[in-house]
């Protein structure tokens, strides 16, 4: 036979089922537990958990500065986002947060960098002594050129001008110019001939 | 058959030491017999090639380990496509696959030459020979013998570098290479007509499609090899401006330039000089690749390993160099123009200075490309020179060439009168200047981004004028329909419409390259079930879930595959996986570290691009590089549009390929050639 309902009893259950209708609830809505792979081996090396540190703009923009010394020819911040057997690129990563919390300004930390490794840390030679030379000698050397070009035409067709005035052939001007975009829509002869003008500049 | 293999070399080797003695010993000229011999060298040459090619890739497919290319680049296992692949795989086997394509091209050259060039055909086999001479005597004196045999047979080989496991490298190299030897035709043309005084036009029609074809396959080559670097290589680019990429743009900006420059010999007489030297300078820039990619001189993570056979291709460089230019300079005095310059409003001007860009381009590229060698020779100082630099010196000088892309075409020969330079422009200018307010006003501010979009509306304007010209006057004479006025118009003048449609292309790749100023990259870690949000240049939000990571084998490797969920602004788009593999041999062992697979989702807009870093702990917690790459659809786009340009200007027959000089001279007359005609 049952005895007299405990209600406290009954109030306890319930606040226990609803607890744990809550909590399936929140874990089916939340991210599960990370599972172990069952191959291991065949992941590459573990990966330490990415912080906010990693993506800080400020920290990005002075890794891409920095050059990684292992083979890849990139850049720190490129590097380590990439070649996940690299080891230098990481280290070098700590080595630029480590001088932000010394309260380093972004060039600080990079002149820290060319102290410590020389001026190979850098991803390009600095805009200064020798290294000003690799910078501005394509753009000289190509302005020299344009400048021999330019003088030796403007050259050539002032004493091309210059001969045209001594044999004076004023009568030989150059021809019109057929303009057919603004002439009317009547194909005369004249229009004609001024079309297959056209079409033989065009298609010659 | 390795045996066969190498008796075949030395035999190839024989044959073009004979071919090039008999081809500059004169006799070619007096006895036609030695001339049909020498003639017919390459072909013997180019067959011993084959044959011994032949012999490798039997090799490789037969899983010879004796022979110790086969052991070093393949395994059991390995798939069949890279089995083939595997040939130039390695130093050994791709100095015998040039060696291959070489011999063919000389054999080619021979046989699909008009008979009016007849006669510069045994020097021209002289040449080839000579060149396919130094590449076998590299192979089989200079240590890179790919038949060379190992004391044991291994059970397995080391297999294939996982980077070169991708339908890219299948591609790309050959593509490449058949640009780089392609412009040894062109190079052996022009050697003959010096050493025989045949200076007119006749070499440059010889080698207008050699050419073409050399610049079409190099273009396709880089444009394979950026595509390649985008989806193997994992940096979330396409060039890096590394060394080896940038010796594979040497040749091609030179060539480029040949390209445009030769129109004004053909046109105008002008500019035999420095024709000659574009086509020297471009086949000894190939070879200054090649020297790059072997020599280890310096570091690039696509060269070959460090080996002697670098020393060899510097002795080459510089012997031919000094040979081809002194021969260059006896020649000096016949190589006069026909015609001076007149203006410099003219196309020969616009021509000039875009040569003038391009060979800039090409010293930029090849001074940052040695600076570093030589910042340690003068100041004992190492430095990198990486693309902050090329950027900071290349950047501009694109964009100068872009302009020049659009101003040529529309200015006359010769001289071009101030109101129709205003007719001529206005339409494009004013398209570019409405271009230059809509992308302030949506909010551009990147310098370098505005003026490129805004140059790149101007070509784009000034080609589409064109067109719309052309076929404006065919419909108005002809009465024609808009397809068959287009058709015929291309049609009649291929050679112009396709370097149109390659100018269109150029400005694909140009408004292609800005997306790299926008490029967002972040990095997370995520537990299956949590997501990450980024946010898009173009305003979206993209938010990835982690779904898990599944571990299966496949083929031959052990692959890891993190799977994330896509959502653009709350809306799914699909999944993107990226794999962590693991490489094994038939047994089962690890043959490389672990390589990283990128997982793309590609749109027209941009791709979201990810890369799978690995893992925490080695759970399901799993750590990615996402990025953001606005616009890199179109740099693939544009190298179709290229190829597309490249093969109607290169489809044989109409008038613009006939040999024919159309040339606009007036020594005497003073009146100017007819400006373009609006219609």
């Amino acid at each position: 036979m049952t005895g007299p309902i405990d209600r406290r009893r009954v109030l306890g259950v319930l606040a226990a089922g609803l607890l744990a209708r809550r909590l399936d609830a929140q874990q089916a809505g939340q991210p599960g537990a990370a599972d172990p792979l069952p191959r291991p081996g065949v992941v590459g090396a573990p990966r330490r958990v990415v912080d906010s540190v990693q993506n800080d703009p400020q920290i990005v923009a002075v890794e891409r500065r920095l050059r990684c010394p292992c083979p890849c020819g990139l850049d720190v911040f490129t590097c380590r986002t990439t070649d996940f057997t690299c080891t230098y690129s990481p280290a070098r990563h700590d080595e630029v947060v480590a001088l932000f919390r010394e309260g380093k300004t972004p060039e600080e930390v990079v002149a820290a960098f060319v102290d410590r490794y020389g001026e190979e840390a850098l991803m390009a030679p600095k805009p200064e002594g020798f290294g000003i030379v690799g910078y501005l000698l394509p753009g000289a050397a190509i302005l020299t050129g344009a400048s021999l070009l330019g003088w030796y035409i403007l050259r050539r067709s002032r004493l091309r001008r210059a001969a045209a005035g001594a044999v004076a052939v004023s009568d030989v001007s150059p021809a019109p110019v057929p303009d057919i975009a603004g002439a009317a829509d009547r194909e005369t002869a004249q229009d004609v001939d001024r079309l297959q003008r056209a079409l033989r500049d065009l298609e010659t | 058959m390795n045996l066969l293999g190498q008796f075949a070399l030395w035999a190839a080797l024989l044959i073009s030491i004979w071919a090039v003695v008999l081809a500059f010993s004169g006799q070619t000229v007096e006895r036609a017999e030695v001339a049909r011999a020498v003639r017919r060298a390459p072909h013997a040459a180019s067959l011993a090639v084959w044959i011994a090619s032949i012999a490798l890739w039997k090799a490789l497919f037969a899983h010879d380990f004796s022979v110790e290319y086969v052991y070093a680049y393949t395994s059991r296992n390995l798939p069949d496509y890279y089995l083939f692949s595997a040939f130039w795989a390695g130093q050994k086997g791709s100095l015998l696959f040039w060696a291959l394509v070489l011999g063919s091209f000389a054999s080619l050259a021979q046989i699909v030459t008009p008979p009016r060039y007849r006669d510069l055909l045994p020097t021209v086999a002289g040449v080839t020979s000579g060149v396919l001479a130094f590449f076998l005597l590299v192979m089989l004196v200079g240590g890179a013998n790919p038949f060379g045999q190992l004391p044991f047979v291994p059970p397995d080989g080391r297999g294939l570098n996982p980077q070169l496991q991708n339908p890219g490298m299948v591609i790309h190299p050959p593509m490449l290479y058949l640009g780089y030897i392609g412009l040894t035709i062109p190079f052996a043309f022009a050697i003959a007509a010096l050493w025989h005084r045949r200076l007119d036009s006749g070499w440059i029609h010889a080698i207008r499609k050699w050419s073409l074809v050399s610049w079409l396959f190099l273009s396709v080559g880089i444009t394979i090899g950026m595509w390649w670097a985008y989806v193997e290589l994992g940096w979330g680019g396409y060039w890096a401006w590394d060394p080896v990429e940038n010796a594979s743009l040497l040749p091609w900006l030179t060539l480029t330039a040949f390209l445009h420059s030769v129109m004004i010999q053909e046109k105008r007489g002008m500019l035999k000089r420095w024709n000659v030297g574009l086509v020297i300078g471009s086949f000894l820039l190939s070879i200054f690749g090649t020297f790059l990619t072997r020599s280890g001189v310096i570091a690039s993570v696509h060269s070959f390993a460090q080996s002697n056979v670098g020393y060899f291709f510097l002795a080459f460089l510089v012997v031919v160099g000094v040979l081809c230019y002194t021969l260059l300079y006896t020649r000096w005095p016949a190589l006069e123009p026909e015609a001076q310059l007149e203006s410099l409003a003219s196309r020969e001007a616009a021509f000039l200075f875009n040569n003038l860009i391009l060979i800039g381009i090409a010293f930029s590229v090849l001074w940052g490309t040695i600076f570093p060698v030589l910042s340690e020779a003068v100041r004992d100082v190492k430095i990198s020179v990486g693309p902050p630099f090329f950027n900071r010196v290349n950047v501009p000088l694109g964009l100068m060439l872009l302009l020049l892309t659009g101003i040529g075409p529309l200015i006359a020969w010769r001289k071009t009168s101030v109101p129709n330079l205003k007719r001529q422009f206005a339409a494009s200018l004013g398209g570019a200047l409405v271009t230059a307010v809509v992308l302030l006003v949506a909010g551009m501010r990147d310098f370098y981004a505005l003026i490129a979009l805004v140059i790149a509306a101007f070509v784009l304007g000034t080609v589409v004028q064109e067109f719309v010209r052309g076929i404006r006057a065919r419909r108005r004479l002809y009465g024609e329909s808009l397809i068959v006025a287009t058709g015929r118009l291309v049609g009649r003048n291929r050679r112009r419409y396709g370097g149109y449609l390659v100018h269109v292309a150029i400005v694909v790749y140009f408004v292609a390259f800005t997306g790299g100023a926008f490029k967002v990259t972040r990095e997370a870690t995520l537990r299956v079930g949590e997501s990450m949000d980024i946010r898009s240049p173009f305003g979206a939000t993209y938010r990835l879930t982690h779904l898990g990571v599944s571990q299966y084998d496949a083929l031959n490797r052990q692959v890891s595959a993190a799977t994330l969920e896509v959502r653009r602004d709350g809306q799914r788009i699909g999944t993107v996986v990226s794999e962590k593999r693991q490489h094994v041999d038939s047994f089962g062992n690890p043959t490389f570290q672990p390589s990283t697979e990128v997982g793309i989702l590609p749109s027209i807009r941009e791709d979201l691009y990810v890369v799978f870093a690995g893992t925490v702990d080695f759970t399901e917690r799993a750590s990615f590089a996402i990025t953001l790459n606005p616009l890199v659809w179109w740099v693939w786009f544009g190298g179709i549009l290229l190829v597309v340009g490249g093969l109607i200007t290169l489809w044989p027959g109409g008038p613009g390929m006939a040999p024919q000089v159309t040339r606009v001279r007036a020594p005497e007359a003073l009146e100017p050639a007819p400006e373009p005609v609006n219609v």
